[in-house]
């Protein structure tokens, strides 16, 4: 077992899924996850943000018939944190079928959602009907080529990668050449010491490409954030909490406010997966990222539903 | 689209796979399935309508590879079709799961 494949370890993995639900916060400091607990980690933040992914709004199969009620009960989850978010990250798949008033629906829903701003990066949901027109159209402002987007936030660099405009046959997830182009411009201005969070839909590294749970050139990304001393990449796709660490780097997917998906491997495809009415709640839900100065890396608390 | 799928229902259910329809013009069928299509290769004439039904939970598209056609997302047990009317071999795929990727040939 390698240190840079920990996670793979089926029972590290477990324990990881196990514990991310019951409010232990998991920190990794000098590329060495550790978990503490909630109280220890809260009174020392800077600042606090949070991630929602995977909203899928439209949704309506067997998976969760309520798909807008746990939408709204993820809303409250963030409305209910004891630190309110300086701002969300969203993550991708706002919509599940890009149909008609879909992202309208999702837009008076976040609303209420008790943060100056949301930044947004597309899933292959929101795109694959017209390229990202109407996306780019409604959440392009503000970005430079196809949706890309770096900000700055009290000391953090926060960069919002495009993963999902360059699908067709056999190939899923990639960020293309242009964009890697603007990435490693954007961060050769960066200091090394200063921590980056990078966000993008689909999994920049490898998490299991046969369901295309993977980014095709995102090697070349990850390389570009090795030397700085704490990255953090944050993504959705996969509707499930999955970390990794890979020296300084550090990668957390999300789950997902409307449908879980199987563990990698864990069943013939990807996909919906139907769980009992009662463990729902345990496998959707959001989740906050604390920031403290000096700390090794920031810290990804899990808010389930239930 | 939505007529499109109407219409596709109709006749997905008036017609046996493979055989003609009342006018005269030849229909056949694939199923989209646990992340695939099937047949992942289907052979017909010229003038033939192939009508796709998706039946896993997930929205899957049938989408050509040159894009010169392509369906809205279609979710479970949503129909869309699509004549063929030249002869040639025709690769599509999924639009949100490039994986999946099949061919309609054309006689």
């Amino acid at each position: 077992m390698s240190d840079s494949h920990f996670e793979l370890d089926r029972r590290g993995f477990m324990q990881c899924l196990a514990w991310a639900g019951t409010g232990l916060v998991w920190a990794a400091r000098g590329g060495v996850l550790a978990s503490t607990t909630l109280a220890e980690a809260a009174g020392s933040a800077d600042f606090t943000f949070a991630q929602i992914s995977d909203t899928h709004v439209g949704f309506a199969g067997e998976a969760n018939r309520n798909a807008a009620g746990t939408l709204a009960d993820s809303i409250n989850a963030l409305n209910a944190l004891a630190t309110p978010p300086a701002f969300v990250l969203h993550t991708g798949d706002l919509t599940h079928g890009q149909k008609a008033g879909a992202f309208d629906t999702l837009g008076e829903a976040l609303k209420a959602v008790r943060t100056e701003r949301i930044f947004y990066v597309p899933g292959e949901h929101d795109v694959f009907v017209d390229g990202g027109k109407e996306y780019l159209a409604r959440y392009g402002r503000g970005t430079v080529g196809s949706g890309w987007q770096s900000f700055d936030y009290r000391g953090v660099h926060f960069v919002g990668l495009v993963n999902v405009l360059t699908y067709k046959p056999g190939v899923g997830g990639a960020l293309g050449a242009e964009q890697l182009d603007w990435l490693r411009k954007d961060l050769d201005a960066q200091k090394a010491s200063t921590p980056v969070v990078v966000f993008t839909h689909v999994p920049l590294w490898a998490v299991y490409p046969a369901w295309g749970w993977t980014t095709a050139d995102g090697e070349e990304a990850i390389g570009m954030l090795r030397r700085f001393g704490s990255a953090t990449v944050l993504n959705g796709h996969i509707h499930q909490v999955l970390q990794k660490v890979e020296g300084q780097v550090t990668f957390h997917s999300a789950r997902s406010t409307a449908f879980p998906q199987p563990a990698p491997g864990a069943a013939p495809a990807p996909g919906p997966m139907k769980v009992e009415a009662d463990e729902l709640r345990r496998v959707l839900g959001v989740r906050e990222v604390r920031y403290t100065e000096g700390a090794a890396a920031l810290a990804v608390v899990e808010r389930s539903l239930a | 689209m939505s007529r499109n799928i109407v219409f596709a229902v109709a006749l997905a259910l008036a017609v046996p796979s493979g055989t003609a329809a009342q006018d005269g013009a030849p229909t056949a069928r694939v199923s989209i399935a646990h992340f695939a299509f099937e047949p992942a290769q289907l052979s017909v004439k010229a003038g033939t309508t192939v009508a796709w039904v998706n039946h896993d939970e997930e929205a899957h598209t049938v989408t050509a590879v040159d894009r010169s056609y392509a369906s809205a997302g279609l979710e479970q047990e949503e129909v869309y079709t699509h004549r063929f009317a030249a002869p040639g071999t025709y690769t599509y795929f999924c639009a949100l799961h490039p994986h999946m990727t099949a061919t309609v040939v054309v006689r």
